[in-house]
């Protein structure tokens, strides 16, 4: 049984795609940037932009109630909301460019914008 | 026009009937591997695309293309996904992967075997699946973060169907029907 049935180039080609996806790993998991603003959206509009290195609390309104956003220390997170599930309190601290805590059915979000001015991802 | 009523019979030929085997091949593989759990949505091995390789190599790109097709139209249809978001992506994959088969079964065979075919049309396949995925389905960049583990996984399936079809080409008999003279 020959186990060789593969050619030079098949290992060229193996080679390369094994770089690109240790290339992607590398880029959009490991080394994503940082993010250095912070968006807040209230009914799907932008209200807010605000840097990240200034500490500071908002209060977004939707119409179950207030949400409350807290950015400290490079970092933000929604830190009181009124919607039932509370997925985008429990998400806690956003780090990343890119993350984003949606409230629904409170209507309320954020997302962390990266550095760079575009997107963290480049495509 | 279409005729309802013909004296001759249609008969199919030999590669007819060899696209069809090829087809129903990859439909039983479908169905198998949708049996298989999974440990995260969108991670299978692929195997009906073996099938689709020895298509590309025993009849040519055009019978690939139609094995493809039939193959997702038919696992739809059976599966109870057809036109569901999944059967989409499905379809966006299998049409990308089969445009990147047209243009690989071009590299000189001196150098390149059906691994190569395999590995990049996985990587096609996940390109078009993905692309679909972010302009429609989850219009948001996020969606790239899928891309390295879900590229991982493309490799590593890609290239065990590419080695087994190396292995099941190397086997097979050659095809006796031959592909059909372009129009």
């Amino acid at each position: 049984m020959r186990l060789a049935l593969f050619k030079a180039g098949d290992l060229l080609i193996a080679t390369l795609l094994a770089a690109s996806c240790f290339g992607s790993f590398y880029f959009l998991w490991y080394h994503s940037g940082r993010a250095s603003h912070v968006l807040l959206y209230q009914n799907g509009q932008l209200v807010q932009r605000w840097p990240l290195r200034l500490d500071s609390r908002f209060t977004l309104h939707g119409p179950l109630g207030a949400t409350l956003v807290e950015i400290r220390q490079g970092r933000a997170r929604i830190a009181a909301d009124p919607s039932p599930r509370q997925y985008c309190v429990q998400q806690g601290w956003l780090n990343g460019p890119g993350s984003t805590a949606l409230c629904l059915p409170n209507r309320t979000a954020i997302t962390l914008e990266g550095d760079s001015g575009h997107d963290s991802l480049a495509y | 026009m279409t005729r309802w009523h013909t004296d001759t019979a249609l008969q199919p030929s030999a590669y007819d009937l060899q696209l069809a085997r090829l087809a129903a091949m990859g439909l039983a593989l479908s169905l198998l591997e949708a049996a298989i759990p999974s440990p995260l949505p969108g991670i299978k091995p692929g195997l009906a695309n073996i099938v689709t390789l020895i298509a590309l190599h025993q009849l040519g790109w055009r019978a690939a293309v139609w094995v493809s097709l039939l193959r997702i139209v038919a696992a739809g249809l059976m599966l109870g996904s057809l036109f569901t978001p999944g059967f989409w992506l499905s379809l966006a994959g299998g049409a990308s992967s089969v445009l990147m088969l047209g243009l690989a079964s071009h590299l000189p065979a001196r150098y390149f075997s059906v691994l190569s075919h395999s590995m990049l049309a996985g990587v096609a396949h996940l390109a078009g699946q993905l692309l679909l995925a972010r302009l429609w389905l989850i219009p948001h960049d996020g969606v790239w973060q899928l891309l390295p583990p879900l590229m991982l996984s493309s490799l590593l399936a890609s290239m065990a169907t590419g080695l087994l079809t190396l292995k099941l080409l190397e086997q097979l008999p050659p095809c006796q029907a031959k592909p059909l003279p372009s129009p």
